[in-house]
């Protein structure tokens, strides 16, 4: 349209900004999966025998499902075969000793972080809110901040190692319980090799005073990165969470199969929220991470409640389904969901709602973006169990296209088995429309500045839920990811 | 301020303005009337740089520019406002950050700083006022679930917010009862000024009772077939559209 825009020009040229790689020394295993490559990682970590014993059982399951080829192929995603022998599953910045405090990490590693937008200097805060971070440096957590403002208050915010020494009972409990390691192809292979993660327990009527928060960073080339969270959150406690993720340019595919665990008791309530910026692949659809995560939350206690939250702008290919089963009666899940595709992005995205007890609520709402080949699809379950008396659920799914040669699909399965169930659900699919980007243009704006306000409007029921800076950050990369999609 | 050519032009591949000539000096108001379907949205798109709408023949000078040649947003930022006939809805898009948003566009166009949250709410409830428009409004999504009268505030809002050179008003009387007729007029009136052209393009005779054009131009099958003063849009009302007859 209008190629004089120079705004049109300098957003067509701009790079994924993230793209760069940190030069750091790193302690890495020989490509391949075996036993042995599982004991390896487990000795590194000094494990107890109890959680070896785990990876093993998931490696077992994992290689028959090889076997078997049980790598999902219902999803409406295309991809080369993955050769599992060809992925690094271990590499961490040297030295990896445990740092006691903040001055003894690598300062080319603090850069790195800084670099991304993250201080992971107390003193240093950039947004001017508290929020403590974990630090996920490919296979390991580098660090986290404000742990001892948390302790105070019983808080336990820590990598998911630190756990596993410091917290063994609480690991022990939870790990697997609302994942079990052979819950699907992705997952299995995660609980396998998993090397790190975040781990939060909130206690007994506690409400986290800041924001939690872990970000993510793929950095060596050939690895791939598993790690695990589990978040715990106690009778009457409550929490929020934030998650980002960022990845080097580089031509070939990476891997990244996370396990999310949540567990809220009664009375608790978790807020998840995710942005996703891995790599998406340059224009032609080269490189780019394959996100494959399987994300699930517990509502086991009665009148607890878990909200996802996630804008998925990254990732050659996303295949993610945050989901929550809804245990206690009176229990609330909630989904929010943007996914934008552009170039020959894939995602195929949705989640689950699964109502167990009584009076259980779901509220799903989903909007995908789709431009120049992106390809998206909305899939979503909601089952309804025989003893979820009076459960109901909302769903809404809006798909906006630009451009004619991207799609976009909605699959929602509904399965009711309690008659007194009330479940609704509205989907949409509209193209952006010209003369709201001629009346944009009317008023002076550019068409870039235009597409962007209109997508962020229509995204505005999901942003809303993000907490406040990480909204501007999404709104940011909404516009960013849409480069080049007009022209 | 804008001379229009011999100007002929298409709504998509058919050909609708045939053969316009028209010059409108800063300061004055001209109206064009015409019935349904003779071509005056399609001028007012034509002017405004719709995609979909092409120049076949004739040329346009806004300013002593060239019109046609610059990007839609640039003639925008330029000063040339269309008030649209159906203004657009935008979901999920806010009334105020979008005026601003707008408002900021053109400042920085002219080359003048932009206005902070504070500076732009105090200018905006002021013009507020003069269009009767409720706060509330601002708050809510652009134009979605708008009345018809509040849309068309809303369209005199920007424009007094804008400031532009040149304003083209596509029937902004539609649909308006009487007190929203003589709100948008009063908005209207307030921004004649000596160095501002405005063109306003109604069906019906009574806008033009509260905005008193100096020029008269009546458009049937896309050409202008009669011109005149105040009154000719007083004999139009009482004769009819039949009296003008069809140029082919
Ligand atoms: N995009 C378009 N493609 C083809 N014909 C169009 C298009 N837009 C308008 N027209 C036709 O052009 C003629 C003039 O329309 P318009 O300018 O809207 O008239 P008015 O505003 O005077 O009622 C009508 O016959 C209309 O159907
Ligand atoms: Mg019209």
């Amino acid at each position: 349209m209008s190629a004089q825009n120079p705004e049109l020009e300098r957003l067509a040229n701009e790079e994924y900004k993230y793209g760069f790689v940190s030069d750091i020394e790193s302690d890495q295993i020989a490509p391949g999966l075996s036993e042995e490559v599982v004991r390896l990682i487990s000795a590194k970590k000094e494990e107890p025998a109890w959680l070896l014993d785990f990876r093993l059982k998931a490696l077992a399951r994992f290689q028959e499902m090889l076997e078997e080829k049980h790598e999902p192929g219902w999803a409406k995603v295309d991809y080369p075969e993955i050769n599992y022998q060809d992925i690094i599953y271990y590499s961490a910045p040297k030295p990896s000793v445990e740092v006691e405090s903040l001055d003894e990490v690598d300062p080319e590693l603090l850069r790195t972080y800084e670099k991304l937008g993250i201080s992971l200097d107390e003193q240093k805060r950039l947004s001017g809110v508290k929020v403590a971070v974990d630090a996920v440096f490919d296979s390991v957590s580098v660090a986290t901040t404000y742990r001892a403002e948390l302790e105070k208050q019983g808080i336990i915010f820590c990598s998911f190692s630190e756990a596993v020494k410091n917290h063994p009972d609480l690991i022990k409990k939870y790990l697997g319980s609302v994942v079990p390691y052979s819950d699907n192809f992705f997952a299995c292979l995660n609980s396998a090799v998993f090397s790190d993660g975040s781990f939060a327990y909130i206690p007994k009527g506690v409400r986290c005073p800041m924001e939690l928060s872990t970000y993510f960073r793929i950095n060596s080339a050939g690895t791939g990165q598993f790690e695990r969270t589990l978040l715990v959150a106690d009778e009457g406690a409550s929490v929020s969470y934030l998650e980002g993720c960022t990845a080097p340019m580089r031509d070939e595919n990476q891997l990244h199969a996370a396990v999310v665990e949540l567990v809220a008791l009664d009375d608790a309530s978790i807020k998840y929220s995710t942005v996703q910026n891995w790599y998406p692949g340059d224009k032609n659809g080269v490189g780019g991470i394959y996100n494959f995560v399987t994300k699930r939350g517990a509502c086991r206690g009665k009148r607890s409640k878990i909200s996802w939250t996630q804008v998925e702008t990254g990732s050659a290919i996303t295949w993610k389904y945050p989901s929550c089963i809804l245990q206690g009666d009176d229990s609330v899940g909630e989904f929010y969901s943007v996914a934008m595709t552009n170039n020959y992005q894939q995602a195929d995205t949705g989640t689950k709602m699964i109502h167990i007890g009584k009076n259980t609520k779901s509220t799903i709402i989903s909007k995908g973006i789709s431009a120049g080949r992106g390809q998206q699809t909305y899939r979503g379950l909601v089952k309804i169990g025989r003893k979820a008396e009076g459960a109901r659920n909302y769903s809404q799914c809006d798909s906006l296209l630009l451009g004619s040669e991207c799609g976009a699909h909605t699959f929602p399965y509904l399965d009711v088995e309690n008659p007194s169930a009330t479940v609704e659900h509205e989907a949409t699919t509209s193209k952006i429309g010209e003369d709201q980007i001629f009346y944009c243009l009317q008023r002076g704006l550019s068409e870039e500045d235009a597409i962007s306000i209109i997508v962020n409007g229509f995204c505005k029921e999901v942003l809303r839920e993000l907490p406040m800076e990480f909204a501007v950050e999404a709104q940011n990369l909404l516009s960013l990811s849409l480069e080049g999609s007009v022209g | 301020m804008l001379e229009i050519k011999n100007l002929h032009a298409n709504a998509g591949d058919t050909p609708i303005i045939k053969g316009i000539d028209l010059n409108i000096g800063a300061g004055e108001v001209h109206a064009i009337m015409g019935p349904n379907g003779s071509g005056k949205s399609t001028l007012s798109n034509v002017l405004a740089g719709r995609p979909g709408y092409s120049v076949t023949r004739g040329e346009v000078l806004y300013a002593g520019q060239n019109l046609l040649d610059m990007p839609t947003e640039i003639r925008a930022r330029e000063g040339v406002f269309l008030a649209f006939q159906y203004p657009v809805e935008i979901p999920g898009v806010g009334n105020s950050y979008f005026l601003k948003t707008s408002v900021n566009a053109v400042r920085t166009h002219r080359g003048e700083d932009e206005l902070d949250a504070m500076d732009f709410l105090s200018i905006c409830e002021e013009k507020m006022k003069l269009v009767e428009m409720p706060s509330d409004l601002m708050s809510r999504s652009i134009n979605e679930g708008f009345s018809g009268g509040e849309k068309k505030r809303n369209e005199i809002l920007q424009m007094l917010l804008l400031e532009p050179k040149l304003c083209i008003l596509d029937e902004t009387d539609s649909g308006l009862d009487i007190d929203a007729l003589r709100v948008v007029a009063e908005g209207v009136n307030a921004m004649r000024s000596p160095d501002r052209a405005m063109l306003v393009i109604t069906h019906y005779q009574r806008l033009l009772d509260y905005i008193v054009p100096d020029r008269v131009h009546v458009l049937s099958g896309g050409q202008i077939v009669r011109s005149g003063g105040k009154e000719l849009a007083g004999e139009l009302e009482a004769k009819g559209y039949g009296w003008i007859g069809n140029p082919e």
